[in-house]
């Protein structure tokens, strides 16, 4: 793997070998000496354009977990308004010769224009309101795992109700493309102004009505209500949404016993999920923040864990 | 070796290794993937047959220790399974073939970071000789001198359908004693 | 004119061209306009244009020249000399510089600037309010007045939102025969971030919507309101099918709007936008296949009149942030007679003498430019183009006469028409030099 920039680049087997590097990761985190030695050497850059202290987090002890070099470094504030570009910051950081960068930025896209300008493997650790990869991965890593105790199974067969603001999703639009390629089914939930245009073309079910899908669904996933969207008309007020597409009690009560309830956090609490539902037994929130580390151990290891390039093969290879 | 000639073999290490720790008081086996693991599993029955004792048996992964990762795509990890906590434990590791020293190598300093045991040793079906390391296995089925350039292969049942140890020379091939070993086993089985 | 070809006294003979289509002749031109052929002299400087075919200049209604303000993106030299590459003799300057063309001054320190470094005719577009604030007219009466005789104005790369001052903007320019043209742009559907068609790939993508209504609506609204004022409206850099159908429904009922569509919006579509790439961030956004092909039909029936390049040069750098924060705009002025011809020629969509109305006639007369869109008929001005019908290239941004790089046509193979540029009876651009 050269790049993680989508969760629609990966392949079913390639999600499953991630998870499944993933439980191996996780092992680690009940170690005495927390560390592999795996990415000893290698220098990995968490080049956040916009601050977000969990992911950022969970990406530098994931990488330092493997012994890589994590140095931080936050681009926030207008690049624009400061004169520099994208470029500029990109190539700068990409000079001081890292093996991975990490990238968060406000801007959908901007990870791909990244990779045409540096050599540096890079990972996309949130892009405006287009993907976020590894939230995907480590929401299916958590529900497998919830699966495989439950029952036995994995994702196949599954159906996920994703609720909320879709529209300015990169967890929801990450976690479209992964569980359709894991074979679960999708429905979204969510008022007709915070459905993204085209929904109709997406692989997935579309209901404006929370209560009549919950009862049949596997899992639930709540997007958290950016503040700004409170005032951006999208819908006419807080207690509509709650009352209209919260998790409140009665319908965590109409849920199927044992339907795991994820949340990317941070959650607002009151607003699109209650107390109860997001301490409920079922909860898997603080799961999948462990989740993240063992996920993005495993991503940085895909990523970095072997050679640059493809080697030429040489003769002693041959024979070994 | 055939599979009796194996049987044979592990028969024979079983006795060993509990003759070496005089009885299986706070034995464990840990097999190093991907054919460590069964043969593990195989000297634990071994040692079961003898001394009516379940030694605690597990896998131990390497790869992340590996001195070459560097040098070839991304590896695939292999399970690590700890039956227990190897602290104060006897760690047995075992090993299909001991060749360059170098997968003992890693898996000591995996173990390193797992716990602190009170002993290690090292079992291997077969040593085929050309140490890079300073390292030599404690218990050893069969010793099996050959050149860098021939191939060991080691298939298990439990893996490969079948059980045996074969030595191949592979045509038109050089000598090349001190290349960076791929590692203890055949590479066909890495792959 | 640094660099031209000076025309001799004896004048500038085009031997063997097809006149717009409409079969071979000679063109002798002296002192600026045409004369009879039969008066060539021994000593006139010939052209051999056999196979070519010969169009009147063009003449484009949306040109950024970036100067004043923004030399280091493109200057009324190198603008013109683009222009003149593509067979430009006239541009339109848009009014959004630094300062922004919204007085007498403004509009004649440009028209100078063009006078005197100009490879083609420059012809400032006045500001429709002060500042591009769009709260208070700017001095339109006196740009009209000035030297510049400004007759169109716009608030380009923003919309007049506010009706009212629309509707007192073409109330006002009536007076001299001036034309509003407008950018029509609803900041309420499509704000400052709509940056993609607003559909599946820009809910796929996670950009910003730019929705159709957004344009559709304004234009509605300024149909009405030119209906209203008895005045004219032009409509920039039309985008979609609907606008399309609004614009139909306005001609039936005889109301004064006209419109343009740009190269890039009749070829590129929407999908170019799935790598990010910054070049293709344009605003209006490009469009799906079905609003192309609606907008090559509407240049092909005439419900929109003119090209219009929206030639838009950035510095590298503006160009080089994240796809949002990309400066919208690509150039287009060396190119646009190629694509024309790629879109519309080619398929039968236009012939020689339509490519003349939409890229020069039209263009000349939504103006109102005396010198420029005539016919190549003695006593008219002498501005020329000569189309080698047959020839293609790849295009490579870094030969452009532009100073800017963001060319969307990079790497592209396309006709490659301009044989030769004539402005005024000399050459202002000949293919291989001289």
């Amino acid at each position: 793997m050269r790049h993680l920039l989508s969760a629609g680049d990966l392949s079913a087997d390639e999600i499953t070998g991630i998870l499944d590097l993933a439980e191996e990761m996780s092992a680690v985190q009940d170690r005495p000496v927390k560390k592999l030695p795996a990415l000893r050497g290698r220098t990995v850059v968490n080049l956040f354009f916009e601050d977000s202290t969990r992911t950022r987090s969970s990406f530098e002890i994931a990488g330092k977990w493997l012994s890589a070099d994590v140095i931080n470094i936050s681009a926030k504030g207008s690049a624009v308004s400061k004169g520099e570009s994208l470029r500029d910051t990109v190539m700068t950081v990409g000079a001081m010769g890292v093996d991975a960068m990490v990238i968060r930025h406000m801007a959908s896209g901007a990870p791909w224009q990244v990779t045409g300008w540096v050599d540096a493997s890079i990972l996309n650790a949130g892009d405006g309101t287009h993907e976020h990869p590894t939230q995907a991965l480590l929401d299916a890593f958590t529900l497998r795992r919830h699966f495989r105790r439950l029952d036995g199974g994995d994702l196949t067969g599954r159906t996920v109700a994703i609720v909320g603001d879709v529209t300015h999703s990169r967890v929801a639009r990450s976690n479209v493309l992964l569980l359709r390629t894991l074979g679960a089914k999708v429905v979204l939930v969510a008022p007709p102004t915070l459905m993204p245009a085209g929904i109709e073309t997406w692989p997935v079910a579309v209901s404006h009505d929370l209560d009549a899908v919950l009862p049949a669904v596997d899992a639930v996933m709540m997007l958290r209500v950016q503040r700004e969207r409170m005032s951006g008309g999208y819908f006419p007020t807080p207690r509509e949404y709650t009352i209209s597409y919260g998790l409140t009690r009665p319908r965590l009560e109409s849920l199927r016993p044992d339907t795991p309830i994820c949340h990317p956090g941070p959650m607002n609490r009151g607003l699109e999920i209650s107390a109860e539902a997001a301490d409920a037994a079922s909860s898997l929130v603080l799961d999948q923040v462990a989740a993240g580390v063992s996920v993005r151990m495993a991503v940085l290891y895909e990523l970095l864990g072997g050679a640059e390039e493809m080697p030429v093969t040489r003769a002693h290879e041959v024979l070994a | 070796m055939d599979a009796d000639q194996i049987a044979r073999a592990c028969a024979r290490m079983a006795h060993q290794i509990l003759e070496a720790n005089r009885g299986a008081s706070g034995l464990m086996l840990l097999g190093i993937p991907t054919r460590g693991v069964p043969l593990a599993h195989r000297l634990a029955a071994a040692i079961a047959a003898v001394e009516q004792v379940e030694i605690p048996t597990g896998s131990l992964d390497i790869t992340m220790y590996r001195d070459d990762l560097r040098s070839q795509p991304t590896r695939a990890v292999g399970p690590t399974h700890l039956p227990s906590s190897v602290d104060d434990a006897v760690v047995v590791l075992v090993d299909d073939v001991l060749y360059s020293g170098r997968t003992v190598r890693a898996a000591l300093d995996a173990l390193g970071d797992i716990g602190r045991p009170r002993a290690v040793r090292l079992a291997v079906l077969v040593d085929r000789g050309h140490r890079q390391l300073p390292i030599r296995a404690d218990h050893v089925g069969k010793n099996l001198p050959t050149a860098a350039s021939e191939r060991v292969g080691v298939k298990l049942t439990e893996i490969d359908g079948v059980t045996e140890v074969t030595i191949s020379r592979p045509a038109g091939t050089t000598t090349d004693p001190l290349g960076p070993a791929r590692g203890e086993s055949d590479p066909v089985e890495e792959a | 004119m640094s660099g031209m070809g000076e025309a001799p006294n004896a004048g500038l003979l085009i031997v063997g061209a097809d006149l717009v289509g409409a079969g071979q002749g000679d063109l002798l031109m002296r002192d600026g306009v045409f004369v009879d052929p039969s008066e060539a002299g021994a000593d006139v400087e010939r052209i051999d244009a056999d196979g070519l075919v010969a169009l009147p200049g063009l003449v484009d209604l949306h040109t950024h020249l970036r100067e004043p303000g923004r030399e280091d993106a493109e200057t009324i030299a190198t603008g013109t000399l683009a222009a003149a590459r593509g067979g430009y003799t006239a541009v339109l300057a848009m009014a959004n510089t630094d300062p922004v063309t919204d007085t007498a001054e403004a509009a004649e320190h440009i028209w100078a600037l063009g006078r005197r470094d100009g490879a083609a005719e420059v012809v400032p577009v006045g500001a429709v309010s002060k500042g591009l604030q769009g709260s208070e007219l700017a001095e339109l009466g006196l740009m009209a007045r000035s030297a510049a005789t400004v007759r169109v104005f716009s608030d380009d790369g923003v919309c007049v939102t506010d009706a009212r001052l629309m509707r007192r903007a073409l109330e006002y320019v009536r007076a001299f025969d001036g034309v509003i043209a407008q950018h029509a742009q609803d900041p309420r559907l499509a704000g400052a971030d709509a940056c993609c068609h607003e559909g599946e790939l820009s809910g796929r993508l996670g950009l910003p919507g730019w929705p159709p209504a957004a344009e559709s609506t304004i234009v509605a609204r300024d149909a009405e309101l030119a209906a209203l004022t008895g005045s004219r409206t032009h409509v920039c850099h039309v985008s979609t099918a609907d606008t399309v159908d609004v614009l139909r429904w306005a001609h039936r009922r005889g109301i004064a709007i006209t419109a343009e569509v740009t190269p890039h919006h009749l070829m590129l579509t929407t999908s170019e936008l799935t790598g990010y790439d910054p070049i293709y961030k344009v605003n209006p956004p490009l469009r799906p296949d079905e609003h192309v092909a609606a907008l090559r039909e509407a240049l092909a029936d005439g419900t929109i009149a003119a090209v219009g390049t929206d030639h838009a040069p950035h510095a590298r750098h503006d160009k080089q942030h994240a796809f949002i924060d990309a400066a919208p705009g690509m150039i287009g002025l060396e190119t646009a007679l190629a694509v024309l011809i790629e879109t519309m020629v080619k398929p039968g969509r236009l012939d020689w003498a339509g490519v003349a109305e939409r890229m020069s006639y039209e263009p000349a007369r939504i103006a109102r430019l005396p010198h420029q869109g005539r016919p190549l008929t003695i006593g008219e001005p002498a501005n020329v183009v000569l189309v080698d019908p047959q020839a293609r290239a790849t295009v490579d941004a870094a030969t452009s006469a532009s100073l800017a790089r963001n060319n969307p046509w990079h790497s592209r193979e396309l006709p490659d028409p301009v044989a030769a540029t004539i402005w005024r009876g000399r050459i202002s651009y000949r293919r291989g030099g001289s």
